[in-house]
């Protein structure tokens, strides 16, 4: 059974709370137990907000611990700054080329920092950029991102294509079911495995 | 069937499963997904209440007249409904009643991270906390169940990680639960003094059962395991308990109150050292030291915010699992989104200097930079009052340079009176009521000025220009949330006004309004000013030579062409 923890991060709005629901989805499709732990209320209206997804034979804290995510998928590059002590020894940031300015950065007070991720390479994080709202606007809808970084995400874990497939088409709404599906395809055909 | 369910969802279900048919609340975060989950059952009624005290008492009428009733809100909810819950704690019920109340430990979205379990010890009521989605289910039935069979109100503890955490829940079928015959039983019912003196000897018999029978319970379970390790603990905490020392000795409440002591003397004879795990106030520490037993507790653990496995495993084992240290970046609070129409209120009232005193919702934003705007935020509807006695405090002219905002769905809650008694007592105020129709911070639900139910049918709506006039003030005038100059206008005058003006800043959320809308953009005029940043919009950035509006974003709400002095921001269609 696969055991695999997964942190979310992005930015309010982004759709990290969907995202979560199609790997919670997935992992109950393959009989595994499973828990999601989503932020909703103040701390979404444009913060920065995180879901855990836990997956494996019996999962206990619905919350993973600094340096317990295998994957650290971030929508944005500032976030997966902030939650990149998360993953693991051996894990993997995917991460979405996108910029999104906080507050502190529009008001001149903190600068955004440009090399970020870069940064975090030379830290030693295993990363994988992905340019999802690209992929997500090819596909017909630049708010498919997220489900453009699920795509890659099945892909680099070697997650079984039709199951994920099947698991975001359950768990998007119907009137945007083709687009979404679309984006899984674009967003797992991007990635290409040595 | 098995199915992913966040714990809210779960209660929902469980009250459905228990035949409740009558479900009131306010929403609150993190509590409100239960009574909107609730409202998608066409078996149960189901309201929101315009705050937590209508909703239980609405909630205690269906008890009375036979119904299981289910009454949901989150932790500072239980403040506004603790009068009528510490009474119905005396007259017990006919129908099975469920508090539930979904406490904010770490304040993802709260004023305070006060502790429900207190409650349930100063009223007297038995109380059960579940640890994920499937207790969340199983409680809320058992509640039901010794709700009638104690003759008790039940309450029922989340916290934020159970509320809003999924985990697999096996779904059964409803109960047929009869509605109960309804008597006339004043001696029950009627809470005059003679009355509630009997009552008050019911609540002592009931409690010292509840204590004896608590601990033949099933959801009271010891673990045993390593002896040399025994932890007390509840809810979500035991989870952290189990991820962190699997090995343990755990006693797992499911009742937090009252604690089945002769379990807790067993489980502490059998274990070399004792610890009380706990979130927040040291409730279970407490008594279980009462009891003259040794145990450890908050000398290891803190009062604050949230625990979790890796601090459970530290504070127990003095082990700490080496991670690495987080990158230093930038935050990222919340903000208003773009195209708010909190905002331009905010950009004039922080223009104008004004000591503001605000309240409870999306707007409490307006505290933040670059707006800046806010004094005072305390509690739902304090606003008003606050405002009258700063007035009082510091005088007439004081209050020239003073207003009090307030959200539409919280004037409703509990400004109303606020007004009321400035009016009364002849207070000088000006009350700007933020009104976008809607319940916002909490995902946008109904309210009587929205003039539809939790079910989406018309209703009659409240006419706020009617209350705010009934109420006393000398002057009721509605302004565009996104019209500044009139705003502005507004403000000045009523504020040199004698007595209680209300401006209604008018405008829905923009978040409701789903339509599609042009843009603005940023022509080559712009002389990099920043002037328009000071809007704190979330589509306008800083750029080296000019600001950028993020098409993506923005929803043409026009604030930033009307603030800009170069004529650089023009609309574009989209």
């Amino acid at each position: 059974m696969m055991q695999l923890n997964v942190l979310i991060a992005g930015v309010g709005g982004q759709g990290t709370l969907l995202a979560s629901r199609v790997l919670g989805r997935y992992a109950l499709a393959q009989g595994s137990d499973c828990k999601l732990s989503e932020v909703h209320g103040m701390s979404q209206r444009g913060g920065s907000v995180v879901t855990h997804v836990k997956m494996g034979e019996k999962v206990y804290s619905p919350v993973i611990e600094p340096g317990g995510a295998d994957v650290l998928l971030a929508f944005e590059a500032l976030e997966a700054a902030r939650y990149a002590h998360y993953v693991k020894k051996g894990g993997m940031i995917i991460v979405s080329t996108q910029k999104i300015m906080p507050m502190s950065v529009v008001t001149g007070s903190a600068k955004y920092p440009g090399d970020i991720l870069d940064k975090l390479t030379e830290m030693g994080y295993n990363m994988v950029k992905v340019d999802a709202v690209g992929t997500a606007e090819r596909a017909g809808n630049i708010r498919a991102a997220n489900i453009v970084m699920i795509g890659c995400m099945a892909k680099l874990l070697k997650i079984d294509y039709g199951q994920m497939r099947k698991a975001v088409g359950e768990s998007v709404p119907q009137k945007s079911l083709e687009v979404n599906l679309k984006a899984f395809e674009e967003g797992f055909n991007a990635i290409k495995l040595p | 069937m098995k199915k992913l369910l966040i714990g809210n969802a779960a209660v929902a279900r469980g009250a459905y499963e228990a035949g409740v048919r009558v479900a009131c609340a306010y929403p609150g975060t993190p509590s409100t997904e239960i009574t909107e989950e609730i409202s998608k059952y066409d078996e149960i009624y189901s309201e929101w209440s315009p705050n937590e005290k209508v909703a239980l008492e609405v909630a205690i009428g269906a008890s009375i007249g036979g119904a299981r009733a289910i009454c949901c809100m989150k932790h500072v909810g239980v403040n506004v409904a603790a009068d009528p819950l510490f009474t119905f704690s005396y007259t017990g019920v006919n129908g099975g009643l469920v508090l539930v109340c979904a406490d904010d430990p770490g304040m993802h979205s709260s004023q305070n991270e006060q502790d429900s379990r207190r409650y349930a010890l100063a009223a007297h009521v038995p109380m059960l906390e579940p640890s994920d989605s499937q207790e969340a289910k199983d409680f809320t039935r058992l509640a039901f169940e010794i709700s009638e069979n104690y003759d008790t109100p039940a309450m029922l503890r989340l916290t934020t990680r159970v509320a809003h955490s999924q985990s697999v829940v096996e779904l059964s079928d409803p109960e047929r639960v009869e509605l109960k015959p309804y008597a006339k039983d004043a001696a029950k019912y009627v809470m005059v003094p003679a009355n509630a003196r009997e009552r008050h000897k019911a609540v002592e018999r009931r409690m010292k059962a509840l204590a004896e029978d608590c601990n033949g319970l099933p959801i009271n379970r010891i673990e045993y395991g390593d002896r040399s390790v025994g932890i007390i603990c509840s809810g979500n905490v035991y989870q952290y308990v189990k991820e962190a020392l699997p090995q343990a000795s755990v006693l797992k409440l499911g009742m937090v109150h009252p604690l089945p002591q002769r379990l807790i003397r067993e489980f502490a004879k059998n274990v070399e050292q004792l610890y009380i795990a706990e979130e927040l106030e040291p409730v279970i520490e407490t008594q279980v030291k009462a009891m003259g037993i040794s145990c450890k507790g908050k000398e290891l653990f803190t009062v604050q915010g949230e625990y979790s496995a890796g601090m459970i495993r530290q504070a127990i084992t003095g082990e700490a699992k080496a991670a690495l240290q987080p990158v230093l970046v930038p935050p990222r609070p919340p903000v208003l989104c773009a195209g708010c129409p909190h905002r331009g209120v905010f950009y004039v009232l922080n223009k104008l200097r004004l000591t503001v005193s605000s309240d409870i919702g999306c707007y409490s934003l307006g505290a933040s930079k670059p707006l800046n705007a806010i004094d005072a935020v305390l509690c739902m509807g304090a606003s008003i009052g606050m405002a009258h006695g700063m007035e009082k405090a510091r005088g007439r002219e004081f209050a020239r340079k003073a207003v009090a905002v307030i959200g539409d769905s919280t004037f409703i809650h509990s400004g109303i009176t606020g007004l009321i008694d400035a009016v009364y007592n002849k207070g000088n105020l000006t009350l700007i009521i933020l009104d976008n129709s809607t319940t916002g911070m909490t995902g946008h639900q109904h309210h009587p000025a929205s003039g539809f139910t939790i079910k989406n049918e018309p209703t009659h709506l409240l006419n706020l220009e009617a209350l705010c006039l009934a109420c006393g003030a000398s002057s009721v005038r509605v302004v565009d949330s996104y019209d500044m100059e009139g705003l502005e206008n507004a403000i000045k005058e009523e504020t040199g006004r004698d007595g209680v003006s209300v401006i209604i800043a008018r405008r829905s959320c923009v978040l409701l309004d789903k339509g599609r809308k042009n843009y603005y953009t940023v022509n080559a005029k712009c002389t990099n000013c920043k002037l328009c940043l000071r809007l704190g919009c979330p589509a306008i950035t800083s750029g080296e030579k000019a600001s950028a509006i993020d098409k993506s974003l923005c929803t043409a709400c026009g604030l930033c062409k009307k603030v800009c002095r170069f004529g650089a921001v023009e609309e574009a269609q989209r």
